[in-house]
This record gives structure tokens, sequence and C-alpha cells, in this order.
């Protein structure tokens, strides 16, 4: 078993994942409570208002964050709500650029400036979280473009995050999910929605669970559920097919390694290293 | 700008390079690498400058904000870490910035995790229905226990040991489901990967590989 070359194992799961998205077995979706609560309290927001949208994350969270992001986006212009983007992530503007443009400019025909905005990246972290919900135009000036905020009409009325509906909040790490609960969300008692990369999102199920997060999207399958849940199946629900049998691959490893461990110390032929 | 096949193929190229490491380390993911981390951080740089500096402390500061000068030297003073003679007057800098974060975390802990979680945690044990009594039960038992085995001050013999052994299988369920999501994210990363060289790299060229 220790001679046991782990390539097999990596050759292994990438022909399980690989499998699935060439030959789609379409594996059903279960939409957890988690998630339904994010898309509830997004769909009882009146058309015409405005939210906060956190993009914190880069391209190395993309096959995870970014499907959440459409799909979630898709159900704000599909209420005619309009969304102020921003990030506290300096790869994320580029990326919130991308679903805008996917999903506001190409499926919604919104314009921007007028029901969406993206306000850029800024370095500060919780000091800017905290200076949001005091000055917006503070602390954005400009947008991503350089446009003074005061030139653009989605931007009228909204002084600072009380002014706005809601805050969803796209995370894959630090600043992100933790640091909005902390700062804004239990400082402002504003409704505040999270989607996260699936290592993180065992650390925020107790935010959901206090009632600090109306809903939370774990991951691809978080994404995927959501995706269900707008009726727009994206790269998430196609990946979710590869995540399952990669996990049943996973789990027949482990399974097959434990036997084998106490199949070896049984016959008395396994050495340590 | 490159045109979009010439763009898709460069990642594709760089994305198998990194994919090779899985053989074993060579000069391909060690040149991906370097590419990687050479333009996250040009892109950083850039990004600071045109979407920080110059629209937070540049452009207010030369329009009459004056009061910005004490950022601007500030920040000034994190450059004197390069020189050894003067390199002292950073701490100014790295103090205020230690200072702020520090009180900002504080406070945020405070109010959105240690308050709130615990007032989360007072549940009754005795719900309207027998699946939220077990529950609330389980949650409250579990926290105890899990508390109880990080109490070193008292050798885990007797009750506290007990309780502590309990803890210790609430604490590994929780890291189990921790490691099953851990899997699931790098997993996901997998298949983001292999979509891209699916369906985004073939579609550059106007083939669909995959339906």
């Amino acid at each position: 078993m220790e001679r046991f070359d782990r390539r097999y194992i990596f050759l292994v799961i990438f022909l399980i994942v690989l499998f699935p998205l060439l030959m789609p077995l379409g594996l059903p979706i279960r939409v957890s409570k988690e998630v339904s609560g994010a898309y509830e309290a997004i769909d009882k927001i009146p058309p015409g208002s405005k939210i906060y949208f956190a993009c914190d994350y880069d391209p190395g969270s993309m096959p995870e964050l970014h499907p959440m992001t459409m799909a979630i986006l898709y159900h704000l212009f599909s209420h005619d709500v309009k969304v102020v983007g921003a990030c506290l992530w300096p790869g994320g503007p580029p990326l919130l650029e991308d679903a805008f443009n996917k999903v506001a400019v190409q499926k919604f025909g919104k314009k921007y400036g007028v029901d969406f905005v993206n306000l850029g990246y800024k370095e500060g972290r919780e000091v800017v979280m905290v200076s949001l919900g005091r000055d917006i135009p503070a602390t954005f000036p400009a947008d991503f473009y350089g446009t003074p905020v005061g030139q653009l009409p989605v931007m009228r009325g909204v002084r600072s995050l009380n002014d706005l509906d809601m805050i969803v909040n796209i995370s894959a790490g630090y600043p992100g999910t933790k640091e909005w609960v902390q700062q804004v969300q239990s400082r402002y008692h504003i409704t505040l929605a999270a989607g996260c990369t699936a290592v993180s999102a065992p650390e925020y199920y107790p935010y959901y669970q206090s009632g600090q997060l109306v809903g939370l999207l774990g991951g691809l399958a978080g994404a995927a559920e959501y995706e269900k849940l707008v009726g727009v199946p994206g790269t998430a629900t196609r990946g979710m097919d590869a995540q399952s049998l990669g996990h049943l691959a996973i789990i027949v490893f482990i399974v097959l390694g434990n036997v084998m461990y106490l199949y070896l110390k049984k016959t008395g032929r396994l050495t340590r290293r | 700008m490159l045109p979009l096949p010439v763009l898709t193929t460069m990642a594709a190229v760089l994305t198998i390079a990194v994919f090779t490491f899985l053989y074993k380390d060579n000069p391909f993911y060690k040149f991906a690498e370097h590419v990687f981390v050479g333009i996250a951080a040009g892109y950083v740089v850039a990004i600071e400058y045109q979407n920080v500096f110059l629209p937070n402390l540049w452009r207010p500061l030369t329009a009459g904000q004056y009061v910005l000068i004490i950022p601007f030297i500030l920040g000034v003073l994190m450059f004197s870490r390069f020189t050894n003679r003067f390199n002292w007057l950073s701490r100014w800098a790295i103090g205020l910035m230690v200072g702020t974060f520090s009180g900002l975390a504080i406070i945020g802990f405070a109010q959105g995790d240690l308050v709130a979680q615990i007032q989360a945690n007072m549940l009754p044990l005795h719900a309207h229905s027998l699946i939220d009594t077990f529950s609330n039960c389980i949650i409250v038992l579990g926290l105890l226990v899990s508390l109880v085995y990080f109490f070193f001050s008292k050798e885990h013999k007797g009750v506290l040991g007990a309780s502590a052994r309990l803890g210790i299988w609430f604490l590994m369920v929780s890291f189990g489901a921790s490691y099953g999501f851990t899997v699931m994210a790098r997993i996901s990363l997998l298949v983001g990967r292999l979509l891209f060289l699916l369906m985004d790299w073939p579609a550059s060229f106007g083939i669909q590989f995959v339906h």
C-alpha cells in the first residue's frame, strides 16, 4: 500500500470528473433551506429598489463563485432591482464587469450607470466596510472607469449602505462574509445574504443559524441550487454531475484505504515510515 | 489587445502546464507559476494606483483637500523600510494601521460573533416540534462539551474527562464536514478548469466540443 503511486489516484479522479462533463448524467439537485433563504429574501425586494453587491473574490475562486454571481444577478435584474457593485479584492472588478455584461446588458438590456454600476476595487478591507456604512461617495469617489459617482443616475439618493435594501456578498475568504457580518450587519442591521467557497461554508453556517445571514450559498452546490431556483441552468448545474462522481470516487478511495490498512495491520505486513 | 483565440490558447496552455505538476515538479509548472505571480503583482500595483491612490488621495489632495497630506506622509514613510537608517519611521504608519484594524476587529468580533453567537445558542430545550427539540438539545450539548474540551485548567478526569471525550466526537464531526466541503471546493476548481478546456477554449475558435 505504501508503494502505491498516488498519480493513479489523480488519473482516476481526472477521468471520473471528465466523463460527466462530456456526457451529462442529469443527477437531481435538491435545494437546501440556506439557499432558498437567500432566494426568498431577494425575491421580496420591490422592483426599482437598490442593493449593494459585494463581489469579493478573484479568478482563483471563479469556478465556484462566478456561477453564483451570474445566477443572483439574473434574479435581481429579472425583478428590475438596481445593483451597486464593488469589490474588496483587487481581482474582482473585471469579474463583476463580466457578470454585468453577460447578465445585465446581454440578457436584460440594462444600462450602465442607470441600472447598475461597478464601483471597482478599494483597499482597506474592514475600514472600507465601515466607511461604506457612513458615506459611499466618500469611499468610492469614482467608479471603475473613473466617472465621479455623483454623475451616475443609479447613485442618486444613495449616501450610505442604509439607503440600500440589502447586501449580497460573494466571498472567497478575507475580507468577505465574516467581515461583512461583523462590521456591517451587526453594526447597521442591514439584510445580508452571502455566497462563499465550499471551504469557508462551514465557518459561516452559524451566521445563518443565528439569523445574521438570511441565506447562504456554499460552493458549486449552492450555485447549482440557485440556478435551479431561478430556472437558468449554468456551469454550476453542469458541474454538479462531475462533483458528485468525484465525491463518490473519493469515498471509495477512503474506504479502500482503510480496508487495506486494517488488512495489512491484521496480517502484520504494515510497515511504518 | 490580442484576439480571443490567442488569449484562450495561452490560458489553456498555462492550465495544462499547471496540471503537469501532478506528474512531478517540472519547468512547465514553474514557468506558469512565475507568470501568474508576476502578472498578479503587476495587476495589483496598477489597480491600487488607478483605483485607490488617484481618486482617494492624489486628486483630492491636489484639488485642495490639504488634510490628506497626513495619510500621504504616512504612506511615504512606509518606504523607509528600504533603508537601514530610517526604517524606524515606518513604525508610525504601521502602528496606526495595526491600531485601526485591531480596534475595528475587536468591535466587530464582539458585536458580530461573541454576543450574537451566544444569543443564538441560547435555545429552548423544549421546542414546538420533536425535531426542533432534539436539534436544539444536540446543539446546546455539542457546544457545551466542545467548550469543555478546550478547558485546560483542570485535568480531564471523571465527568470533565467524559464530557471532553464527547466534545472530541462533536469536533470530529465538525472537522469531517469541513473536510467534505474542502474536497468539494477542490473538485469544483478541477471542474472549472476542465469546463474551460472543453467548452470555452474550443468555443473561441467557433468549435462546440461538448453540448
